[in-house]
């Protein structure tokens, strides 16, 4: 079970330092959320970002840099087993839930609603 | 490309430096607080949710997947009913960062282009936003992959 | 005999009546300080169509027929149909122009059209070459946000220097027959880029060509602020008109409180959340020919010069890293 001061903490840092990057630097938010998915995969490279998940939960797991990570142990973890081409064959082992979830959603949604301006 | 006409009497520099002035700062502590409190929060309910899940049976490292789907669908549903921008308004980062952005991009793009049909539409259109997030994050995982493959 | 004046103006003699005008507007608009004086508001952006797009063009075609109907004129004695928008292709203008069935002369400024098809308008007319011209122009703000930023349900924080793109369509017939306000002289301004990159910043990008274009109306014509009772920009905003006065101010002009800007008027910044103010083709398109056409038709208003502004730039050269360019065009309206 995780525990719920650290989740609020360390997802809440995440998005304060997502919000200084947007009010400080001419990046747009496309800029800056994929320098969070590369950060999260060298950091998921490094072995740092699973001990950031075990210690902050959902604080580490939502926001948009464990794609990153997760991108990375899938590619990683393969390889570990099948050699260069699981790099390949296991990169969205992962992260397949959320990026179909995500496309799906998004789909219906598209049927169902209107924008509204 | 600079186009200065004498009438004028002002370097692009000087302008520059006047338009520096002029340009109103963000309320950067304000933004900062409120992404902070929002994003937190986001945060907090997806492990409100994750523990549900495990209680529900599912092992502490599976529940991860239903958790991201769920909040990934709330986002969606958000985004439809047009209150999602409302509170990014509010957030800021807040609700960039955490994987309902991800979602919001998708789910706003597929809503916008649908009139354009489903497939000039909804489909070349759905990834305009997240497009470069998962670009990013798929060759970062290849070089980082290859890199640990290799060594 | 309309007299060319220096390089950038001309005297127009007998000068153009500004005959009839309309307005049209959303919502927001309708709930700003300048509500009553747009001819019909719609209730929602979408005003019955099946897009934003569509909606726009709706908007548009409800202006002209109002234009036409309050002035009686019949449509086939419209001898041009000028229009332009926002949109790629400026679609809203064309579509239109196939409707009305006019000879058509299809025209992008940006936000700077009101101005620059009210100046064509009454060049055609104090030339010679027609009796009656529409002008008219419109933006839309969901078909201008999903067409230069982002989709409308995308959550982002706008940064305090964003505009917001007004909602409404204007049009007017230019008449050689007629009572005022006349359209007496005409400022057309070159295009002028002193290295905005910021697309949140379009004050700052466009005060320098207003500047330009009102440095050479007040040379040429041989005039100063004080000739008008009123100096209106398109849509400087906060930052903008602040950026303007300084730069006049470099050449020993102080306009006081007769120089102010459409984006500040039609907006109540402390009501609406709507950034450093209006923008958009629309933005002097309605507060000119709707809100300033009726303090002028009243007597409140005798001489007022209006200085739409646009900045030229678009997604792609953007993102491509190039500047914003920028042009105002300027128009004398007198009773």
């Amino acid at each position: 079970m995780g525990s719920y001061l650290t989740a609020f903490l360390v997802g809440g840092l995440f998005c304060l330092i997502g919000q200084l990057l947007f009010d400080l630097t001419p990046f747009t938010p496309g800029h800056i959320l994929s320098g969070f998915v590369v950060a999260g995969g060298i950091l998921g490279g490094l072995g740092l970002y699973d001990r950031l998940i075990r210690f902050a939960g959902a604080g580490a797991n939502l926001p948009i840099s464990s794609f990153g990570n997760a991108l990375v142990k899938g590619a990683m973890n393969e390889a570990a087993h099948k050699g260069i081409i699981g790099v390949l064959t296991g990169m969205f082992e992962l992260t397949s839930t959320g990026v179909t979830a995500a496309i799906v959603f998004a789909f219906f949604a598209a049927l169902i609603f209107e924008p509204r301006g | 490309m600079a186009a200065v006409p004498d009438e004028l009497k002002v370097t692009a520099e000087e302008y520059r430096r006047m338009v520096g002035r002029e340009k109103p700062p963000p309320p950067l502590l304000q933004n900062a607080l409120k992404a902070f409190f929002s994003g937190g929060t986001i945060c907090l309910l997806g492990q409100v949710i994750q523990n549900i899940y495990i209680a529900f049976g599912f092992s502490p490292e599976d529940a991860s997947n239903p958790t991201v789907v769920t909040v990934i669908f709330f986002a969606a549903l958000f985004t439809g009913l047009g209150l999602f921008d409302r509170l990014a308004l509010f957030a800021g980062a807040g609700t960039a960062v955490p994987v309902t952005g991800f979602s919001n991009s998708l789910t706003a793009a597929a809503l916008e282009f649908k009139k354009e049909g489903a497939v000039l539409g909804i489909g070349a259109r759905i990834f305009s936003l997240a497009g470069s997030v998962l670009l990013f994050g798929v060759v970062t995982a290849f070089v980082v992959g290859l890199i640990s493959a290799l060594f | 005999m309309s007299v060319k004046v220096a390089q950038q103006s001309i005297f127009l003699d007998p000068a153009p009546s500004l005959a009839s005008t309309a307005t049209v507007a959303g919502p927001m608009e309708g709930a700003g300080p300048l509500g009553s004086d747009f001819d019909f508001l719609y209730k929602d952006q979408r005003a019955g169509e099946k897009s934003f797009e569509a909606a726009e063009r709706k908007m548009l075609l409800e202006a002209c027929s109002r234009a036409l109907e309050k002035g009686s004129f019949e449509l086939d004695t419209i001898e041009y149909f000028l229009s332009g928008d926002l949109l790629n292709q400026i679609t809203v203008s064309g579509y239109s122009a196939a409707v009305l069935g006019r000879p058509f002369f299809g025209l992008y400024g940006a936000c700077s059209t009101l101005a620059l098809a009210l100046s064509l308008g009454s060049m055609l007319v104090a030339g010679g070459f027609a009796a009656n011209v529409l002008a008219a122009t419109s933006s839309h703000h969901s078909s201008a946000e999903r067409q230069f930023r982002y989709p409308t349900e995308y959550g982002f924080q706008r940064p305090p220097q964003a505009q917001w793109t007004v909602t409404g369509a204007a049009a007017a017939v230019i008449s050689a027959t007629g009572e005022g306000p006349w359209i007496t002289a005409v400022t057309t301004g070159k295009v002028v880029d002193l290295g905005e990159q910021d697309s949140f910043n379009m004050g700052a990008a466009m005060a320098p060509a207003a500047a330009s274009t009102l440095l050479r109306h007040f040379e040429e014509l041989q005039r100063s602020p004080d000739y008008y009772d009123l100096i209106v920009t398109g849509d400087l905003g906060a930052v903008g008109s602040k950026l303007l006065r300084q730069l006049l101010g470099r050449s020993g002009y102080y306009p006081e409180d007769n120089l102010n800007d459409c984006g500040l008027m039609i907006y109540n910044p402390h009501l609406q959340k709507i950034g450093a103010g209006g923008s958009g083709c629309a933005c002097s398109g309605i507060v000119v020919l709707g809100h300033l056409w009726r303090r002028m038709k009243q007597g409140e208003l005798n001489k007022v010069l209006v200085v739409s502004t646009g900045a030229l730039h678009s997604t792609t050269t953007l993102a491509q890293g190039e500047t914003i360019p920028a042009v105002a065009h300027a128009v004398a309206l007198e009773m």
